[in-house]
């Protein structure tokens, strides 16, 4: 190993010298940061879209079938909602819109009334989008997305639901920021299985779906509508919980659930 | 020079291997090291953080004042660590989003600092380069080797690729979940250390105190 070399100067030291390499080391550094931010920037958002699209089919119970994802994916229908009147609406291109930045435009969304903001998102977009898979022509699952405050960020999810507006298939969280080994499970097999076959609503049309603490007793009357909740996650449990019934209740999906489950009841 | 450079390279891989002598890094070598593929993008990104914050801090270092000299380093390992990161998110999407923020927490990882402040700053850029690819490549080694045992005893895979069939597939090998958590990553890395300082007795610690024995007599 070579003598070390320490050649401290005064000159080296000075608080004019200091502040230039300060300035200099800063300089390069941040116009590294920001030109492979900018130059990434459009391979990066192609993968996220990619990765939304890919759990939009999981989520629907299609990827087991092995097929290509991009392939399965034209298969579902897209189409936008009027969250209001629960409504479909054609004005609106579903291959455009985007409900989470629409959020962000006061012209295309709406502040959400504090005590009806169990979610903590502040506002929604007036219109929703959601999936909807065919099987044979007949209706077969419902993918509604859902967004709402974990513990640590926001958790970007999609909950997917038989043709009656009430039993899930299944659910998944595409992006998250909780506690990973923990909160982290909720985009996890094991625990994303518990949630298929349970149940939204009671018989009298009363929101019931909740992530509680500890293990659901399987005898309990609720146990169709309680989810396990992680150990160790307690408050991204509670998040959740809040995301879908903010999402499901009567400010957002409820009018639109509502009319799905009328018209299977009329045909 | 040539065998200066040999030594830069090879020395950290295992005679002064940065997990298995100075204990640095654990942190992601139990996070990440559940299965293999995972640790070896972590692996790579380790490498070229170290390799390269090596070399710039060892170009600059005539004229980094010695007041901001840390402050400076940590910048350009975070610099680095950020276009990593968002190389692996541009190129290999779906190992990124399972490392999640432990790329991210490279810029913490106590090796990259120890050799830029350690080596790189008293080091010419070229030896400084080698000694930052060796520790990475150190900690690789450790890496690779826990990830291959975890991922092959926890879900009887490698690499993704099945290798003992398991019990859920209709095969034999009834996975060990416990290998899942991360304990048991710490129990591996003890078990490597255990054998490397049984192989090499020089890397062995003397003992910082020795309980003393007391007499009765002495007391008395």
């Amino acid at each position: 190993m070579p003598e070390p070399e320490q050649k401290t100067t005064p000159q080296r030291d000075s608080i004019g010298r200091t502040l230039l390499v300060a300035f200099l080391v800063s300089l390069l550094c941040s116009s590294l940061v920001a030109s492979a931010a900018v130059l990434l920037k459009p391979r990066q958002e192609a993968n996220e879209a990619r990765h939304i699209r890919r759990n939009i089919v999981d989520v629907a119970g299609l990827l087991e079938s092995g097929e290509d994802i991009e392939r399965l994916f034209e298969g579902i229908e897209a189409r936008v909602i009027d969250l209001q009147t629960g409504r479909y609406v054609d004005d609106v291109d579903e291959l455009r819109f985007d409900p989470v930045k629409a959020a962000g435009d006061p012209a295309l969304s709406l502040a959400i009334p504090d005590e009806l903001d169990v979610a903590g998102i502040g506002r929604r977009a007036k219109w929703g989008l959601v999936y909807l898979v065919r099987k044979k022509g007949q209706l077969a699952t419902i993918v509604l997305p859902v967004h709402g405050r974990g513990l640590w960020s926001m958790i970007y999810g999609l909950l997917a639901l038989e043709p009656d507006a009430n039993t899930i298939v299944g659910i998944t969280f595409y992006e998250h920021g909780e506690t990973p080994g923990l909160g982290d499970q909720i985009a996890k097999r094991p625990w994303r299985d518990l949630w298929s076959g349970k149940q939204l609503f009671d018989q009298s049309n009363n929101l019931k779906i909740e992530v509680v603490k500890g293990r659901v007793p399987p005898d309990s009357p609720l146990a169709p509508y309680h989810v396990d909740g992680i150990s160790g996650a307690t408050l991204t449990g509670r998040g959740v919980t809040t995301t879908l019934q903010y999402w499901l209740g009567e400010h957002a999906y409820g009018p639109y659930l509502q009319n799905i489950r009328s018209q299977r009841e009329g045909s | 020079m040539r065998s200066e450079m040999k030594r830069a390279l090879l020395n950290p891989i295992v005679d002064n291997n940065p997990i298995t002598l100075q204990i640095l890094g654990v942190c992601s070598a139990l996070a990440v090291t559940t299965s293999l593929l995972p640790s070896l993008y972590m692996c790579l990104a380790l490498i070229s953080v170290a390799a390269l914050s090596s070399a710039a801090v060892s170009a600059i270092r005539h004229f980094l004042p010695s007041s901001i000299r840390i402050i400076v380093q940590m910048t350009i390992i975070a610099s680095l660590v950020i276009v990593v990161d968002q190389t692996l998110k541009a190129f290999a999407f779906e190992t990124s989003r399972e490392l999640s923020v432990f790329v991210g927490l490279i810029i913490t990882n106590c090796i990259v600092l120890g050799r830029t402040e350690g080596f790189a700053m008293s080091n010419p850029v070229g030896l400084s380069f080698l000694d930052g690819i060796g520790n990475g490549l150190g900690y690789s080694l450790i890496l690779i080797i826990v990830a291959s045992i975890r991922e092959l005893l926890g879900a009887g895979t490698l690499m993704g690729m099945t290798v003992l069939r398991t019990t859920a597939d209709g095969g034999w090998y009834n996975p060990n979940g416990m290998m899942m958590l991360p304990p048991t990553a710490f129990f591996i890395i003890g078990l490597i250390i255990w054998a490397v300082r049984s192989w090499r007795v020089e890397q062995v610690e003397k003992p910082e105190f020795r309980i003393h024995e007391v007499h009765r007599t002495e007391v008395l």
